[in-house]
């Protein structure tokens, strides 16, 4: 009983419905982590109170033999998601009082399988960033430290509070958004398993909107198979979303553990970035053997493009950026300015409101949509965009899914990227690719660095087959035998 | 194509970002780090190439035009930095 944290979220599941224990022991426990782990700042806000009623209502529904998917589950909520009378900040300062009425698809699908909320989680003001640095909220700090040392280290991001409060047993698991790999860096940078799933699969009613685009929702969780379970209820058509695909959504479970015989996996020799350290390089060579041992053969493949995607989401993500946060502007939600007039109301507004990233990105995007730029920049990034999807639909001709490294480092000291936005940026260099194209991007840990850090390795699969992915990962997952946990050096600070 | 201390101020006025003047200067040579980062694109043969503006291959859905959600204008207004009588209030606009 005292160790209810450190279960899985399928092993938790098992537990209740073996009635082990309640899910009101099981949300308590993860609150009483949680007050232990403040030093994290994972949490932008707790909701104790919610979370034990929501648990008392699973233990009736589980006693009447009523009981959902992931019924009792205590998950955490990326603060991106609106929760209704749950204060959601997207990490601004420009949300801090916002509480929306309504609830967002996915997190109402959760809860309608019956998961428990523990709080919502911190990020990157609204998901611009890969260090969680730009949260109005502050930094969230990785749970994991060097060996030997007690730097503060980034969780990354954007989500950094998800990827956080999943390696620190602050939840069996967590949402997050993935626009150019905040779900998958943050996951590598913190040993967890996140997968952005195929553009249109989640709904993104009721998100707040980054880039609409290439925003996509998927889970944060310790396994590949918690992953399975988590995304199987947060995926499904949603009319609320016209971008939302209306295709079932298949047991993503069922392909965990399957056979992997014969599947063809591509390493794209772009990958092989300048100045990627040794280590990452060998871990992936060590995925391939992995795959190969499972019967896959390794096929190197090509995308020439590859080297463009970081500039061309530069203008892309920016562009969109501009136009989805002109909806900030003091009149009908969110924070008001005083000015003299209604043009300096909404100039201090924004001035107030924004953090220097988002203002920088504000400005980027409204620069490249600007009068005589918009062909030279937009309209060429986009055609550069198709090009990265071209890349990608010949390499399907030759492989069925690929692997690459997640990120090109083991996180990062916080303050070390800060004061390079291009520097910061390059963080996504193998995620981004994905986005662009719409692509499923699953990242699992893979091992440990010389410092004791965790590194991950990144599968992309064709569209919608995310299934494939879920089975490579969980042949690699067995492979890699990465149990280590962080050390809860957070608890004795407090 | 370089970002000057003018652009940065009509950018930000187009923004709706008040960018005081002293910061002008350093955002601009920022955002010229950025873009010149961005310049790269140039190398990409893009002739003949359709710009791709969404990864879904599907038409966008349509829907009967009725009123699906409404009908409650309290919901609407609760997060109102100002609002009277079922309005939002904003400042003057006409002189």
């Amino acid at each position: 009983m005292s160790n209810l944290t450190d279960l899985t979220l399928k092993a938790a599941l098992d537990g209740l419905a073996s009635k082990q224990f309640t899910s009101v022991e099981l949300t308590q426990a993860h609150l009483t982590a949680m007050e232990s782990a403040r030093a994290l700042n994972a949490y932008i806000a707790e909701t104790p109170e919610k979370a034990l009623q929501m648990a008392a209502a699973s233990d009736v529904r589980r006693a009447s033999g009523d009981a959902g998917p992931l019924d009792g589950a205590p998950l955490g909520i990326k603060d991106l998601f609106c929760t209704e009378g749950v204060g959601t900040t997207a990490g601004s300062k420009m949300l801090a009082n916002f509480k929306p009425t309504y609830e967002s698809t996915v997190t109402s699908q959760l809860w309608r399988d019956g998961a428990v909320m523990l709080g919502k989680l911190n990020l990157d003001e609204f998901a611009m960033g890969s260090s969680n640095e730009s949260s109005a909220s502050g930094p969230v700090i990785n749970p994991w430290r060097a060996i030997g040392s007690d730097r503060k280290l980034t969780p990354g991001g954007s989500s950094g509070g998800s990827a956080a409060a999943v390696a620190a047993g602050l939840c069996l698991g967590a949402t997050a958004t993935d626009t150019g790999g905040s779900i998958r860096q943050p996951a590598a940078f913190t040993g967890t398993v996140g997968i952005k799933p195929t553009y249109g699969r989640c709904s993104r009613w009721g998100i707040v909107a980054f880039a609409s685009s290439l925003d996509q929702a998927g889970p944060i969780t310790r396994t590949v198979e918690d992953a399975a379970l988590m995304l199987g209820s947060m995926a499904g058509h949603d009319p609320k979303d016209s971008t939302s695909l209306d295709l079932p959504v298949p047991d993503f479970s069922a392909f965990v553990g399957k056979s992997v015989k014969g599947l063809r996996i591509g390493v794209p020799k772009e990958y092989r970035v300048d100045g990627m350290p040794v280590e990452i390089e060998a871990l992936w060579t060590q995925g391939t053997a992995w795959l190969k041992a499972a019967g896959c053969e390794v096929v190197e493949i090509s995308l020439p493009n590859t080297k463009y995607a970081l500039p061309a989401y530069y203008i892309v993500a920016p562009a969109e950026a501009s136009s989805n946060l002109a909806r900030y502007d003091g009149m009908r939600f969110g924070l008001r300015a005083a000015g003299s007039n209604l043009t300096e109301t909404y100039e201090n507004t924004r001035a107030q409101g924004f953090g220097d990233e988002v203002k920088r990105r504000i400005l980027i995007g409204t620069y490249v949509l600007s009068h005589g730029y918009y062909d030279a920049y937009y309209i060429k990034a986009l055609k550069v965009r198709r090009r990265i999807s071209d890349d990608f639909d010949s390499a399907w001709t030759q492989c069925d899914a690929i692997l690459t490294p997640t990120a090109p480092s083991a996180a990062f000291a916080l303050g070390e990227n800060a004061s390079d936005p291009v520097a910061m940026y390059l963080n996504d260099v193998f995620t981004v690719t994905v986005n662009l194209a719409g692509l499923p991007g699953l990242s699992l840990p893979a091992g440990l660095s010389s410092e004791g850090l965790p590194l991950g390795l990144q599968l992309i699969g064709k569209p919608l087959d995310e299934g494939t992915l879920f089975s490579l990962a969980s042949v690699m997952e067995k492979a890699a035998d990465v149990s280590q946990r962080p050390q809860s050096w957070w608890r004795a600070s407090s | 194509m370089a970002i000057d201390v003018a652009t940065v101020r009509k950018v930000a006025r187009l923004s709706r970002i008040a960018e005081p003047e002293e910061v002008l200067p350093a955002l601009a040579e920022q955002l010229n780090g950025i873009m010149q980062w961005i310049e790269q694109l140039a190398e990409v043969d893009t002739d003949g190439v359709e710009p791709l503006t969404s990864v879904v291959n599907q038409g966008l859905p349509l829907r009967e035009d009725v009123v699906t959600e409404g009908g409650d204008a309290s919901r609407v207004l609760a997060n109102a930095p100002k609002s009277v009588g079922g309005f939002f209030v904003v400042p003057k606009v006409v002189e």
